[in-house]
């Protein structure tokens, strides 16, 4: 067996789950916006604004690995995703810039800039979430399919907010801080439906999960990652049950716990597509570039992510502590 | 069939066109922050400082503007000619990836430290972060450029099993059209910044006529175009030439020679007529041609005759080869005249801080028309005798193109408008509101007055 498309697929897989947990926190707090003050919204956006970009960067690493080391499924899933690709990116785009332009423009523009920040968000996170719900099922047409899609596209909306919420309880304090928790907890909510219903719901939609997930006596092997779940879930709502209550000291345990559940919820994903890329159609082998394009690939990421890695920590530390308004100014 | 691939490079086209303004003016501009930061360092004068600032704002902004419209483009590769990657995706995937691992997460880390990291890390961890920025743009223009000159004229590959892949990674990026396309790319990203610097300054100054800091960054900007403009003319002279060895087609397009002959005339203006394959109108200077390209009077030139029917559209690269040509003239006389008016610390006159502002963009008008010609004068291929553009489109439907084109189209004249307005607006308030930079532009005022 050839090794090297699982280790691309593996590859991917990890520029992915760092793009959603990492752009996940950023997008979250976009949408957070208009629940906060302008001096809190101040705040939030310094929080982010050192690593937006950087975040957004795994994005186009796993679409890059995705293009050059499976092209065939390049085109067919993007071909297949195309409108909500669209709608995400012009999503993506606008409060890209609206990071620069919310506090450089004047006037009305301004207000506008301040709402395309969070509609950009918003829409970007939506579709994120409708393109994967699209994904999983296959790219089956229907209102049903479409239905879980934008099920799938809420629930992300739900995660997204849980992330960074938490990560808001991690970068501020006081009035804000108390506010991140309640968000969180909202988040959570929000969160466990999503995951329960998109949980249920993916064997049903399709035969090849449920294989995989009811083969007795597997399945009771597979339970420790629901189960871990839960148990994340819980601790997330203990702690911040405690900040409520006035206790601010472990301010980085919800975020820990909430990539933790993105962690744990990817992992189930990855295990009910395994080893396709396009589910039920183009295995990692059928859709594998060309070994040498692949051996080329590898020395390059090799050599490289280990860097990537280490500069990306460096920018966290020179970022560490609590955010301040006006980073912008 | 025909309509969804005209929507395919309608879409593609405003994307590149739209996202190529920006690493266009991002790529120099990061190296003028370098020096703003490093002029601030040895010499501790705020009005570096002021000016390290203000241009630190632009550069965010616009290089927010070119990742934005840069992700759009990783997905675009695949939406819109997928047959692109499953023909030469042995190729150009590896590229591409090697832009993301060793330039893109680079740039956009030390991006955050570079803009707000100025109180947070001591001053040389500042200056080297500015210093990476600056490398990796330009590390991403060198993977970039090796990509599309390989499209140009590929060298290197070897096709196995119906798969074109790389025999020898040197040859590949090293191509013959590479080192002269990725020269006047860089430069050409030199003199669209230095133009913007110089013409923002102007723009400043025409509104605050005792600026200091302007009056510093607008010659800064001036001497760095002198220096690259006669430098890009031997340059694209030498890329022409380079082209008329290896794409002899596109040649003959930007020339509008429809026939080839010996001794063929320099065509000055002309309207190309496609359906009848001549000039109407046509200012010619006998023997031109033939004496600029071949350095011979008599010297044969193929004409389109030559290569049809697989050969460009005459007009686009007609047009677009004198547009790009006559603003370097232009660059080359308002550059050189500025730096003579400004010698010896002389202000300029109030009419030559309009020209300059006129002149802001200059850069971009001649990089689109540069971009037009050479990538409409590669059709009708993708990748040149590999594939054909209309072989690599998709087969996504027309509506959905149309619905998504408008979409771009929409979202970018937004984009757009609103950079302009911030950007006229953060120049024309200069650096007045900057404490330490207005209590120096007070101290200065009166001499400037007095001197002017």
């Amino acid at each position: 067996m050839d090794l090297l498309p699982i280790v691309f697929l593996v590859l991917m897989g990890a520029a992915v789950l760092a793009y959603v947990v990492l752009d996940g926190y950023d997008l979250g707090v976009g949408m957070l916006m208009p629940a906060a003050s302008d001096e809190e919204q101040s705040v939030m956006v310094a929080s982010i604004g050192p690593f937006w970009d950087a975040n957004e960067t795994w994005l186009v690493l796993g679409i890059g690995i995705l293009l050059s080391a499976f092209p065939a499924a390049h085109g067919m899933v993007l071909g297949a995703l195309y409108l909500p690709v669209v709608a995400m990116l012009i999503g993506l785009m606008l409060r890209g810039v609206a990071f620069e332009l919310r506090v450089k423009a004047l006037g009305w523009h301004r207000e506008l800039w301040n709402w395309l920040f969070w509609a950009g968000s918003f829409a970007a996170s939506f579709f994120q979430g409708v393109m994967l719900g699209r994904y999983i099922t296959g790219f089956e047409p229907g209102f049903f399919y479409w239905t879980f899609a934008l099920l799938v596209g809420a629930s992300l909306c739900g995660g997204y907010v849980l992330l960074g919420a938490t990560w808001l309880i991690l970068k501020t304090e006081g009035a804000l801080q108390a506010k991140a928790v309640a968000w969180a907890r909202w988040g959570l909510l929000w969160v466990a439906l999503g995951v329960l219903l998109v949980s249920l719901a993916t064997p049903l939609i399709s035969q090849t999960v449920r294989d995989k997930w009811f083969d007795f006596p597997r399945t009771f092997a597979l339970l420790v990652l629901p189960a871990a779940t839960l148990a994340l879930g819980a601790w997330l709502w203990i702690t911040t049950g405690r900040m409520k209550r006035g206790d601010a000291s472990h301010d980085w345990r919800p975020f820990a716990a909430a990539v933790g559940i993105f962690t744990l919820a990817f992992l189930g994903l990855a295990y009910s597509i395994y080893p396709y890329v396009v589910i039920d159609r183009l295995t990692a082998w059928e859709a594998a570039a060309h070994p040498s394009a692949l051996k080329v690939l590898l020395l390059g990421a090799a050599v490289v992510l280990p860097f990537i890695v280490f500069y990306t920590a460096l920018s966290y530390r020179i970022f560490r502590g609590k955010a301040k308004a006006g980073l912008y100014d | 069939m025909d309509d969804a691939l005209f929507l395919a490079r309608a879409q593609f086209g405003l994307n590149i066109g739209f996202h190529i303004l920006f690493p266009t003016l991002t790529i120099a501009l990061a190296w003028f922050l370098l020096g703003f930061r490093v002029l601030y360092q040895r010499t501790r004068d705020p009005a570096w400082l002021a000016t390290y600032k203000l241009w630190l704002k632009i550069f965010a902004l616009s290089f927010a503007m070119g990742v934005v419209s840069g992700v759009v483009m990783s997905f675009q590769f695949g939406t819109n000619w997928p047959r692109y990657m499953t023909t030469v995706g042995a190729i150009a995937g590896p590229l591409l990836a090697y832009e993301v691992l060793t330039a893109f997460f680079l740039e956009a880390t030390f991006l955050g430290v570079m803009l707000f990291g100025m109180n947070r890390v001591p001053d040389w961890v500042h200056i080297t972060a500015t210093a990476i920025v600056a490398f990796g743009t330009t590390v991403s223009a060198f993977w970039i450029l090796a990509l599309n000159s390989w499209m140009h004229t590929p060298t290197g590959h070897v096709t196995d099993a119906g798969q074109v892949i790389a025999g020898d990674w040197l040859q590949v990026i090293f191509n013959p059209s590479f080192p002269y396309r990725l020269a006047h790319v860089l430069i050409a990203s030199g003199l669209t910044a230095s133009f913007v610097v110089a013409g923002l300054s102007a723009w400043r100054l025409i509104h605050a006529v005792s600026d200091a800091s302007a009056a510093k960054t607008l010659r800064a900007g001036l001497l760095v175009a002198a220096g690259l403009i006669p430098l890009q003319i031997v340059v694209g002279d030498l890329h022409g030439l380079n082209t008329l060895k290896h794409q002899p087609a596109k040649i003959a397009a930007m020339e509008a020679i429809w026939k080839t002959e010996r001794g063929a005339p320099l065509v000055l203006f002309a309207i190309p007529n496609e359906e009848k394959r001549r000039n109407d109108f046509a200012i010619e200077l006998p023997y031109g041609a033939s004496l600029v390209l071949t350095h011979k009077l008599k010297g044969e030139l193929k004409g389109i005759d030559a290569f049809e029917p697989d050969r460009p559209a005459v007009a686009p690269l007609f047009f677009g080869f004198r547009i790009m040509v006559g603003i370097g003239v232009l660059m080359l006389l308002v550059s050189w005249s500025g730096v003579w008016m400004t010698r010896k610390g002389r202000a300029l006159p109030h009419w030559m801080l309009w020209v300059l502002a006129g002149f802001t963009f200059s850069g971009w008008i001649a990089t689109l028309a540069g971009w037009i010609v050479t990538e409409v004068g590669r059709q009708p291929w993708l990748v040149t005798g590999m594939l054909r553009t209309r072989d690599a489109v998709g087969d996504i439907s027309g509506a959905q193109l149309g619905a998504s084109l408008t979409g771009y189209i929409l979202t970018y004249s937004t984009l757009l408008a609103a950079y302009f307005v911030v950007l006229t607006h953060m120049a024309g308030k200069g650096a007045a509101t900057d404490p330490p930079a207005s209590s120096h532009a007070a101290t200065v005022a009166p001499i400037a007055r007095a001197g002017g």
